[in-house]
């Protein structure tokens, strides 16, 4: 569980490293996201060995997003502002982009798999 | 006494846990997707905050703990990664098809939208990278001339709609296969969305949070470049 948490922490530095370091776009635990997968598809690091620590985190990835949310308080006069055009882009933005990803990702993916039979 | 407890991380770790809980458990009894418990969570604990009258800064001496935990945790999204990596490379060329369709829908109906309805060019730019994950959209906000403050709130209400009924959306609209949903509700509503794709489907959730890096690169890519070719 410690050695876990202590590679995912490392690997987070890492990630944090080279977003700085070579100015990326990504920040970096997306980054260590990406260096986790790849230590652990060529072997340099166990699965054991950060799973049960990465269970624990993930099955509780809701609450870690709570104290950001909470943020939001200080920007209600900000909001109050433009409340209308903020909430009807926002509600009809989240809900278009759900459709057209899942739509482009399951009619490609059927088209590849017709092909592949 | 009272006061400094209310004062102390303390307080504010035991409230944010504690009304989380409470969040999850009105969530299970009642199965009203409306009370997804981030949001739940969220709005209840600015209820308490507000009504006892403690600053958000003094919230987050306590609140700063768990949100230190998202950076591992993001991390740690490799491993699910890892483990249905056969499928999704299966799958690269829809996923990477899906989450660019996706990017470029985001910032056109986001910041669309808010022109059509007459908001201030500092709003719709703050509205343009509302898809993607806080750290990634505060860049890209300030890159283009946004108010990130307003943007970070923007990704939150995001977050909290895609995680509070994208699975039951995307199921209504005949996304069936949890890989495709996940991918909508990463792509659309980041971190949030993930956390709830993951409690539903193992590489549906997998597939989320690669959504959330994609998006995140293709997004700080695309636009910058839009709003030099529309200088709204």
């Amino acid at each position: 569980m410690l050695r876990g948490m202590a590679v995912l922490l490392l690997l987070q530095a890492a990630g944090e490293l080279l977003s700085a370091g070579l100015d990326l776009p990504v920040p970096g635990n997306v980054i260590g996201m990406i260096l986790l997968f790849a230590a652990l598809r060529w072997d340099l690091v166990n699965l054991e060995t950060v799973k049960e620590a990465s269970e624990l985190l993930l099955a509780n990835l809701g609450l870690l997003f709570v104290p950001a949310g909470v943020g939001v308080m200080v920007y209600f006069d900000l909001i109050r502002k433009e409340w209308l055009p903020l909430l009807v882009a926002t509600v009809f933005s989240t809900f278009a982009v759900m459709a057209v990803t899942g739509w482009v990702d399951q009619l490609l993916a059927r088209k590849e798999q017709n092909h592949a039979e | 006494m009272l006061n400094e407890w209310l004062q102390s991380p303390l307080f504010s770790l035991t409230l944010t846990i504690g009304i989380y809980v409470l969040a999850q458990a009105v969530y299970r009894r009642t199965a009203i997707i409306l009370f997804n418990p981030v949001a739940l969570a969220i709005a209840g604990i600015i209820g308490v905050l507000l009504s006892l009258d403690i600053p958000y800064a003094t919230y987050d001496r306590g609140g700063r703990y768990l949100l230190f935990l998202l950076g591992p945790a993001v991390v740690a999204l490799g491993v699910p990664l890892y483990q249905r990596r056969q499928e999704i490379v299966r799958r690269k060329l829809p996923i990477l098809a899906g989450v660019a369709a996706g990017a470029l829908t985001s910032v056109i109906t986001a910041s669309g939208t808010a022109w059509l309805l007459g908001a201030s060019s500092s709003t719709v730019r703050s509205m343009a990278p509302k898809s993607v994950t806080t750290p990634i959209a505060i860049g890209i906000a300030e890159k283009i001339g946004g108010i990130s403050p307003l943007t970070a709130a923007i990704v939150v209400a995001t977050g909290c709609l895609g995680g509070m009924c994208g699975p039951e959306f995307c199921r209504l609209i005949g996304i069936r296969s949890p890989a495709s949903a996940g991918l909508a509700v990463g792509t659309a509503a980041h971190g949030i969305g993930t956390a709830r794709m993951l409690e539903i489907d193992r590489l549906g959730g997998a597939i989320a949070g690669l959504a959330i890096g994609l998006n995140g690169l293709v997004t700080a890519i695309i636009v910058p470049l839009l709003f030099i070719l529309f200088p709204v």
